[in-house]
Formats: C-alpha cells, structure tokens, sequence
C-alpha cells in the first residue's frame, strides 16, 4: 500500500500527482467506501423513488399549490433567516473581534449553542418564549405584534439554528485582518466610513457570503426546532420538510421522495450559485 | 487621541449593545427557560426524572450510539482528510462537495433514506427479515441515521487544517525511511490532535443531539429505541414538563460543556486550531 | 464422574425450568393519547399472565401519531399488535404489507374496538365565548384548536364531527357541511400534528377559545390543570372507534400469538373496561358503562359507516391529497 503499488499503477493514475507519500489508495478508498455506504447509496434511494410517479406525477406532486407554497416558506424563510444573520453576524463577529467589554468569553461561546443544543429542545424552549404568554412573546404581543405560529416564528427558529455559521466563518478573518492597511487609509485622508466600506468589507465579503450559504443551508431542511413553534397552516405556515411527513403518514413514499428531491436539488444549486459568487469575489481580491 | 483604527466611543457601546441584546434574545433565553423549567418544582423533582428507568435507558441508548458514530466519523474525517489535503488528484472538489453534501440534507430526508433502503417496503428489508437483522427501528438504524448528520464535521474541520499544513514534514518522515503507520503516528497526528478533538467535539455534541432524523427511523418504542432528544418529546407529550425539561436540561448542560471545552481549546492551542477557522 | 453427571441433570433441570417460565415480550403500537390508559391495562395484565401461566411478560409501548405509527409498521416496526386511532391505518397494515388479513376487523367483538370515545369541546373557565355546539365555533372571533387531520386521527373524527353535524341539522346537506367544515378551519390558528401537541398549544401556550379533543384528552388536561377548563358537550359528535388488532405475520415470526390474543382479549374483560373507564375511554360493557354514566353524558353520536360510508370511503373523499379537506385551504374559495 504504498510507493510501490503507487509506482506499478502509475499509468492507470495519471488523474493524480505523483506523491512519496504513502497511504493514498488506502485513504482514497476507505473515503469513498464510506461515503457511498452512509450517503451515497441511501441518497440513491432518494433519486430513484419519485420516479415511480412518472414523471408527470412527480411535476403535478410538486407544482401542487400547497407543496409550492410551502417550499417557498422553507427556502424564503431560509433566506430571510440568512439575511438578518448576514447582517447581525457581521456586527456580532466584529464586536467580538475588536472590542473588549466584561463576559466577552462568555458571549462568544454562547454563540456556539445552536450548534449543541438539540433541536427538538430549542424548539420546545423557542416556542415556550415566544407565544403569546411567553417571556418575550408577551410583551410583544401587547405591541401586536405575533410571532409563534406565524411564518416570523419560523424565522425566528431559522435565526436561531443559523446564527453560529456566519459569526464562525468571519470571526478568524477578522481577526486575521491586519490593521495596516486600515491605518493607511486612514493616513490618507479617508473617513472611517469610507474605510469601512472600501477596505475592511470588501476583504470579509468571501467568508461573509460562506456563512451566510452554511447559515442558508441549514436552515432550508431544518424541522426540529421549527415544527413547534411554526402553526403549520396549509397556504400559510406550513414547512416543506412536514409536507414530507405528511407524505409519508399518507403511505406516499414516491411522492415524500418528490418533494426531499425538488428540495435537495434546489438548495444545491442555490449553494453552487453562491459557491461561485463567493470564489469571484475571493479571486477579485 | 484615539487611534484611527479605533471606533468611537458611541460606535463601540451601540455594538456592544447590539451584539449582547441579540445573543440574549436569540441564545441566552431559550437556554435559560430550559433549566427555568426544569427546575420549577424543585431540583428533587428533576433529579427524580432522570433516574427515571426510561430516562436512564434513553441516556445509555444516546451514549451508545455517539461511541459507535463519532468514532466511525473521525476515521473517515482524518482518512478523508489525509487523501484530499496531501495529494492532488481529479475529481478532488467534487470529493469535497460529496462529504460536505450531507449538511444540506434535511434531517427528515436523512431518517426517511434509511427507511427506503433496509425498510420492508425497501430495496433490503424483506431479505434482511429473512435472515432476521434488524436495521431500521434498532439501534443500527439509529445509529446510520446519526453518522449521517455528522458525517462532514470531523473532516470539515481537518482537511483545511491538513492543507495549510501541507506535506513537508510527512515527506522528510519519509524520506527518512518511516512507515507509513509510524510517520502518521509521529508527525501527522501531533500536528492535527487539537484540531481533531475540537472536530471530534462538535461532532459528538450533535450526535447526541439529533432529532429529526433519528425520530424517523427510531420506532419509538419506549426503553428500547427512544434517544434522549426522543424522551424530551414523549415526556414533553406526557404532560410530563418538569421531568421533559429535565431531561432536556441534561443535554443542555452537555452542550455547555461542549462549549466550555471547545473554548478551551481555542483559547489554548488557537494557533492549530486556527487554520479551521480560516477557510 | 457420577458429579459431573449430576451437574449435567442439575443443568439440564435448570434450563428447562426456565423454559417452563419463559419471558417474553409483546410490542403493542400504539396512537398518542393512550399513553395513560395501556400503562395501566399492561400492569394488569402483566400480573393475570403471570398468575396464569408463570411466564414473565413484558410489554413494551410505542406512542405516536396513528398514521405514523402505522407507516412503521409496514416499514418493519415488529409490532405484535397495533391499537390505533382509527381502522384505516390498520386497513393501510393490510393492504400495504399484507401483515394481516384484510377481515381482521371481523375478528374481534364490536368492530375490533373495545373501548369507544368522541369528540367533545375543552373552553377555558366560565366559558366566556358560550360555546354550547357545534354552530359556535363559527362566531366571528372564535379560535379552534384542533390538530391537522392529514397527520392526527384524532383531528379526522373531529372533522367528521363537524361536518356530521352540520348535514344532519335541520335544512342541512353535503354541500352546506362542506361550507361549515371550512368556515369552522378558518378559525383555526394552529394545526398541530398530534393531539397531544393540540392540547398543549391550548392548554400551556393559552392559544385559542376552545379545543376540539378526543372525550379522554379533555379529562385528562382537566386533571392536569384544576380549575382552568370546563369540558362542553355538544349536541351530536362521533362515535370514534380506535380500533386493535393482531399483526399475524409478526406475531408468528416471534411465536407470541397465544399471549398476544389472550392480551386483546383482555381488553374487553372486566377487569379492563374498568381501567379504560377509569381513563375515559367509553367501555363497551354496559354494566361498567352504567357505572361511569356521570362521565360520559349521553349526546347523538353519529357513526363513520351511517355517515361516511367505511373508513376507506371517508379517507378518499375528505383527507386524501386533493381531497375536501385539501380544497378548503385552496386559495380564493
């Protein structure tokens, strides 16, 4: 398993660099054994399953106006949800950066708790506080304002689970950046806000644009922490992911299928979309 | 005067504001109502929950599955990591696109793939009952369903890791006549162990977190397949408040030790670690 | 020699004694709200099996939404039985994954259900909407709770409540059913996916003015919270059977049929009626139904075959995709 067999196969793997280093064919291969193990045959499943339907049927399952409906709550929900974290992320992880104030340490490892706090438990905790005799859906509600069992209560569970993401990818850019070229602006005669916006932002746009995907894309398929505080009304709060469950109480596999594949394939374009924006704007630097 | 570097006084306490304001509303809170909660009736009543046989089962079952999946998980992490970050080949990004594929996959579909694979109703399931192994609604189940949701974690974390590092130090290891075991043993794991472990530490908060997945393929059957986050829901469905977050308490406090000894390890070996940070 | 011999015969005996008390296990899956009620009857029973034949059973339970439990049963949940919700999830078992005849309601007494229930309204205190039937629901203001019929049982009885009442009323028809069904789901602000999440929403998070539940939710959120809710009976409701059943093909595979037949069996004794009373379950026994008269006042309670025509019929014209309940939250009708 190592320089030798690398040697003997060499023509056949010319699709690679000759390295010295050992263990490749042993590392490439348990790598792709497991993977097609645990993800890729399963997700097989997953593309094959519709197409029992035909493909009249899978395009009627999900053209559905209540399917339509749904998935546009899940995916627009995720991309305000993003949103507000790209804003707010960027805010936090440069205060958490450049400042010092007390209980830093303790606020910047808060930030990691939708990461590990189970989803089912935020979901019970979120909805817990934000109904109507909550903690803080209380007072809001006195302003009229209602969030779970809304679609801004799906936002608010989006917020939450996304948050972690966009603070994580910037926060070492920023603290990577060095501040001399802000002191050269500065010394030329910028205003802060000018340096703001033609120094340090264009420098955090690729990691911004990455948290933002991550934040995006975990919160496009999220159903734990959302299904307790979401109201699920058809045509109104309902999530694409329940659409799925009810699919399968209904014994409808192929169609369950239909929907998780529009889903997947979506998010992964959207991803690949802003995957590429983000590797423009890096080779722009 | 201050530097040009520096905010303005207003700047600085407004962002604090905000910054302290939004991690309160959004992350504080809902912690805080969890263990509020708990402990409405007194803290006997919540250590009279988890002592609970069910409880206790759901514990042990949660356990068992994070020390199969996590270290599955890290295996592959550094395997996966060590091909993609020390060689260059064909295909690579798409390698990397795959391991990463997982994390947009919503849970639900996560439980329901298994499901249509070793299901009765799937490719497996009848040939599986004949020769009576038991997949879906056990513990195997169970614990595909969470190496899935953490599959990327531990090798998100190291293959930028590995990279920066790049492969000077393995090929003088090398060179210098090691085997392959005693080179990854002598140079490559000191140089990634902290970075592991931190990978090694999300992965596990999560595994014993996930609920969505796990919820489809686990048959809820009490004291034999409900997962701790599976507890929560059926005590919480059992007009059992206090002891449904108790019991969800016990897996906040296990992210709050994930987080205190993820911080400790920032703060610790930040320089190793950093290079995570910075893809 | 002579020793080992003895240890031998000694070992022998040993095995056979635990032959001769042998411990098994039986799976009985079942819907959310019954949680209560098969803790009790499987304590019960537990201890006649044991008395009766010396073996130690254990019973283990799987609570869930009916449809969802009984998807994974024909997904390889090893139920021994299934007590669900309603008899459509267990006509799905059969047709699905052929695990038992499709006569298998046949088999038991009255419909395979030994215990009935119904839908009743759960108001809050002195019930400041004076919701006494029906037609309240409809005031304008009024908030329902009820859980989403795609995914609860419980939720389809109360649909078919609904609708049964408002046919049956005087100048009722379909077509005004169908209006008042989806007048009644536009004043519902929440649809759970189970009943317990329904009362829940009611109960703790204080949403909505009155909560359609199952007759045994509503006395047990009154237990639950003393002096919080008042229980309404309307005019007419359904008569709800949440059906039982044994799973043939498992119950061969794991060689449990004797004591899972005896176990539903026993669900229509006595001694059971008397916990599922207890729990607010309607028992079949007239002598114990007579005996908890106070619980369960007498109101008309419509049947799904008078009305609807069988489970398969009400599935495919009310909650299957495109079905009435689907063309109520279609936009601009």
């Amino acid at each position: 398993m190592n320089m030798s067999s690398a040697v003997a196969s060499s023509p056949r793997l010319r699709w690679r660099n000759p390295s010295v280093l050992p263990g490749f064919g042993l590392t490439l291969g348990f790598t792709l054994f497991y993977l097609s193990v645990v993800v890729l045959v399963p997700l097989t499943a997953l593309l094959l399953k519709p197409w029992t339907l035909g493909w009249d049927g899978v395009v009627s399952v999900v053209t559905e106006p209540r399917v339509l409906h749904a998935l546009k709550l899940s995916f627009g929900g995720a991309a305000i949800a993003a949103i507000v974290n790209a804003v707010f992320g960027l805010l936090l992880a440069w205060t958490l950066v450049r400042y010092e104030f007390p209980l830093k340490r303790f606020v910047d490892a808060l930030i990691d708790l939708p990461f590990a706090l189970p989803t089912a438990v935020a979901g019970i905790a979120l909805s817990a506080l934000y109904a109507e005799n909550g903690w803080v859906g209380g007072p809001l509600s006195g302003l009229g304002l209602k969030i779970a069992y809304t679609p801004l209560g799906v936002i608010v569970a989006l917020i939450f689970i996304g948050l972690p993401f966009v603070v994580r990818t910037l926060e070492p850019v920023l603290a990577d950046m060095s501040l001399d070229a802000e002191e050269a602006a500065s010394t030329l005669g910028a205003t802060r806000f000018q340096i703001l916006r033609r120094v340090v932002l264009p420098a955090l746009v690729p990691a911004l644009i990455t948290g933002t995907t991550l934040a995006f894309a975990r919160a496009v398929g999220e159903y734990g922490s959302v299904i307790f505080i979401a109201g699920n009304l058809p045509m109104k709060s309902e999530i694409a992911p329940l659409l799925i469950i009810i699919k399968l109480q209904q014994f409808d596999y192929a169609g369950a299928a239909a929907i998780g594949l529009v889903m997947l394939l979506a998010s992964f374009l959207i991803i690949l979309a802003l995957n590429l924006l983000q590797s423009a704007f890096a080779a722009r630097r | 005067m201050r530097r040009p570097t520096e905010d303005s006084f207003f700047t600085r306490a407004a962002l604090i504001a905000v910054t302290v304001g939004y991690v309160g509303l959004f992350l504080l809170l809902p912690l805080l109502i969890v263990f509020f909660s708990a402990l409405e009736q007194g803290i006997s009543a919540a250590f009279a929950a988890l002592k609970d046989a069910d409880a206790q089962y759901a514990i042990r079952l949660t356990l068992i599955t994070a020390a199969i999946a996590v270290p599955l998980n890290a295996i592959f992490g550094i395997c996966a990591a060590w091909a993609v970050a020390k060689y260059d080949f064909r295909g690579k990004s798409i390698l990397t696109a795959l391991i990463d594929l997982p994390f947009s996959v919503s849970p639900v579909i996560s439980g329901l793939i298994y499901v249509l694979v070793f299901g009765m109703q799937g490719w497996l399931g009848p040939w599986l009952r004949d020769h009576d192994i038991k997949i879906v609604f056990a513990l195997p189940g169970i614990v595909l369903a969470t190496m899935f949701v953490t599959f990327p974690f531990v090798a998100r974390e190291l293959i930028p890791l590995m990279s920066d590092q790049g492969r000077d130090e393995e090929e003088a290891a090398v060179t210098l006549g090691a085997s392959g075991f005693q080179m990854f043993l002598r140079v490559t794991l000191p140089n990634i162990k902290w970075g592991l472990l931190y990978g090694v530490l999300l992965c596990n908060a999560r595994a014993m977190g996930e609920f969505g997945a796990v919820s489809v393929v686990s048959g809820h059957i009490r004291g034999l397949t409900d997962t701790m986050p599976l507890h929560v829901e059926v005590l919480y469905n059992d007009y059992q408040y206090v002891a449904a977050f108790a019991v969800a308490s016990l897996l906040a406090l296990l992210a709050i030790v994930t987080l205190i000894l993820k911080s400790l390890l920032e703060w610790r070996y930040a320089d190793e670690i950093a290079a995570v940070h910075r893809h | 020699m002579k020793k080992l011999h003895a240890l031998v015969a000694a070992a022998a005996l040993l095995v056979s004694g635990a032959a001769q008390a042998a411990n098994v296990t039986l799976l009985n899956v079942s819907y959310d709200p019954t949680r209560e009620l098969y803790k009790n009857v499987n304590a019960a029973f537990v201890a006649e099996w044991k008395a009766k034949t010396g073996d130690s059973l254990t019973i283990n339970q799987s609570h869930g939404g009916s449809g969802s439990q009984a998807r994974a049963v024909i997904d390889g949940l090893d139920a021994d039985v299934v007590t669900l919700a309603l008899a459509y999830d267990i006509d799905a078992i059969a047709q699905k994954a052929q695990l038992l005849p499709a006569n298998w309601q046949k088999r038991l007494p009255d419909n395979s259900t030994p215990y009935t229930s119904t839908i009743v309204f759960l108001v809050r205190k002195g019930n400041p909407w004076k919701i006494k039937d029906w037609g309240d629901l409809v005031k304008p203001g009024v908030h329902v709770i009820t859980p989403n019929p795609k995914t609860s049982g419980g939720a389809r009885w109360a649909y078919l409540a609904a609708w049964a009442y408002a046919e049956k009323k005087p100048g009722g028809n379909a077509a005004a059913a169908k209006a008042f069904v989806r007048e009644v789901y536009k004043h519902v602000p929440v649809l759970d996916s189970g009943a317990r999440g329904s009362t829940i929403t009611f109960t703790k998070r204080g949403i909505g003015d009155v909560l359609l539940s199952w007759e045994n939710e509503a006395h047990l959120a009154l237990q639950e919270n003393p002096g919080q809710f008042e229980i309404v009976y309307p005019s007419s409701s359904i008569l709800a059977e949440p059906p039982v059943a044994l799973v043939d093909k498992n119950v061969d595979r794991h060689g449990t049929r004797k004591v899972a037949e005896a176990y539903l069996q026993f669900l229509y004794t006595r001694k059971a009626q008397e916990i599922e009373a207890q729990n607010f379950y309607r028992p079949r026994d007239k002598a114990v139904l007579a005996a908890h008269a106070k619980d369960f006042p007498e109101i008309k309670l419509y049947t799904i075959d008078d009305l609807f025509g069988g489970w398969t019929k009400a599935q495919a014209t009310h909650f299957a995709d495109g079905g009435v309940f689907d063309q109520i939250y279609k936009p601009g009708k």
